[in-house]
């Protein structure tokens, strides 16, 4: 089994307050990883430190085995000093965000195109044909040539995915991916995820959804108080949870 | 009574200075256009090394009237001796070339303001998903910054070049023969109001109207990705008529 990502020891202070105390991640190729945890846990600031959208005050990161070369800015944070190799780690490692985050004034279809053309250097008609596959692949390919502001949440979601997916990343990862969604628009999401997963993708999906870290996950990681607090596969940490704290969570998520 | 007599008698000198006044405007909305997008963007920058510098310049721009700046640099810089013997005379003596710069330097510091505001309000996280995959600062200001600030300028920009054209008359103080200035010469040939600045008033509001159908179609090509029916309020801001 290779290791595709490893962070190794992250921290991330804002301010006086330590948000991420030292969290240790190894993702293998076809890892499934759901983190999850109360809000503030720090599970999306962590998530945003692995494409460095977030500057870890301390942490090393493998990705593909070879170790990234971190600087420190001013204010303490750890960034990526050549820009080539912050792109390279971008183009692999994808992001959904909770917000959708589409680019507003571009199209489905053009959505999906941008960053395989500007980004990957593809040709026009190469990345069209790549995003009418990956649109047809998440199940809106009759909504192409909609705007975001016409498309439902659950739409605009999956064309996130569909713009993550046509980068051709080793490493998808989804930040509350179904959070800002009306409940009957998370099945259809969930069910897209649910299918990339299949394929033998590696995910690491921050999520609230109990029963996809259980069914869908190989592994469930439990943060609390920036540090993880329990992790393991998802059938027995969920099912026979060692610590209170995570008992606790769990009986406060069936109650909602 | 309208006298036709003088109105067909003017026509070809108001024509002349029809084409006069669009080119100045043309001349100035192109470098206006050019000068405003770069400086829009220093403008909204978070240093304040960058932002600053173009703040102090729109600020006394639009702080001091148009006409006042257009005099300062066709009849003010003439009193410096240096400058008249400069190479630059060639320039400063030219009242195609104050009316330009004037109008040009006034229309930027405006336009400015407009594209930094637009660029301002931008979705955070539709530049975050822009770096996420990879994009740099360049790409993000070239593909997702720029063309989704453009389109919310769009409506107040186009109040800007409308302001614009009502500008071009203050060219008529400085010699050149555009629309305002025909009237006048034809004001004092024959002593008519109608005749001449109702003439006049009726060519700008001709142009006004046709510059007004032109940025609406604009805006209907650019702003269709804006879900009107579902917005709060309305997205189209069509052409408001201010004094200028």
């Amino acid at each position: 089994m290779s290791t595709m990502l490893e962070a190794i020891d992250i921290k991330k202070r804002f301010g006086n307050v330590e948000v991420l105390k030292g969290i240790s991640l190894k993702a293998n190729r076809g890892d499934v990883i759901s983190m999850i945890g109360s809000s503030g846990s720090g599970k999306s600031t962590f998530l945003r430190c692995l494409n460095f959208l977030e500057r870890p005050s301390e942490g090393r990161l493998t990705m593909l085995g070879e170790q990234l070369t971190l600087n420190r800015d001013r204010s303490g944070g750890l960034f990526v000093g050549d820009a080539g190799a912050l792109t390279r780690l971008r183009t692999r490692v994808t992001m959904v965000f909770q917000q959708f985050n589409l680019w507003s004034h571009l199209t489905a279809r053009e959505n999906v195109m941008l960053g395989p053309i500007r980004v990957l250097g593809q040709s026009r008609a190469e990345a069209g044909e790549k995003a009418d596959a990956y649109l047809a692949k998440v199940g809106v390919s009759h909504r192409r040539h909609a705007f975001p502001a016409f498309l439902s949440g659950g739409e605009q979601q999956r064309v996130a995915i569909a713009r993550a997916l046509a980068m051709e990343p080793e490493i998808m990862l989804f930040d509350e991916p179904t959070s800002a969604l009306d409940p009957e628009l998370v099945g259809e999401v969930l069910r897209v995820m649910r299918s990339l997963a299949g394929e033998g993708r590696t995910m690491i999906v921050v999520t609230h959804e109990m029963a996809f870290a259980r069914d869908v996950g190989n592994r469930v990681v439990f943060l609390s108080q920036g540090v993880i607090a329990e992790e393991g596969n998802p059938k027995e940490v969920l099912v026979r949870p060692q610590s209170e704290r995570l008992r606790a969570f769990l009986s406060n998520q069936l109650s909602h | 009574m309208i006298s036709w007599a003088i109105v067909s008698s003017s026509a070809p000198a108001f024509f002349a200075g029809l084409q006069n006044t669009l080119m100045l405007l043309m001349m100035v909305i192109a470098s206006g256009l050019l000068l405003s997008i770069p400086l829009g963007v220093a403008r909204a920058s978070r240093s304040l090394w960058i932002a600053k510098p173009v703040w102090v310049f729109t600020y006394v721009i639009r702080g001091t009237p148009l006409l006042v700046q257009l005099f300062v640099l066709y009849y003010g810089l003439a009193q410096f001796d240096w400058l008249r013997e400069s190479a630059l005379w060639v320039f400063f003596r030219s009242p195609w070339f104050c009316a330009w710069a004037a109008l040009t330097i006034n229309t930027a510091a405006y336009s400015t303001e407009i594209f930094a505001g637009a660029i301002k309000a931008i979705a955070p996280g539709e530049v975050e998903a822009a770096r996420a995959i990879g994009m740099g600062r360049i790409a993000v200001l070239r593909h997702i910054v720029w063309p989704s600030a453009w389109r919310r300028a769009l409506p107040q920009y186009g109040n800007e070049v409308v302001m614009m054209l009502h500008a071009t008359a203050l060219a008529s103080t400085v010699t050149i023969v555009e629309i305002m200035r025909v009237a006048r010469d034809v004001y004092t040939n024959y002593l008519v109001l109608t005749e001449s600045f109702g003439v006049a008033a009726v060519i700008y509001l001709f142009l006004t109207v046709v510059l007004a159908q032109a940025f609406r179609r604009l805006e209907r090509h650019y702003l269709r990705h804006l879900d009107r029916a579902r917005a709060s309020e309305p997205a189209f801001a069509s052409i408001q008529l201010k004094a200028a």
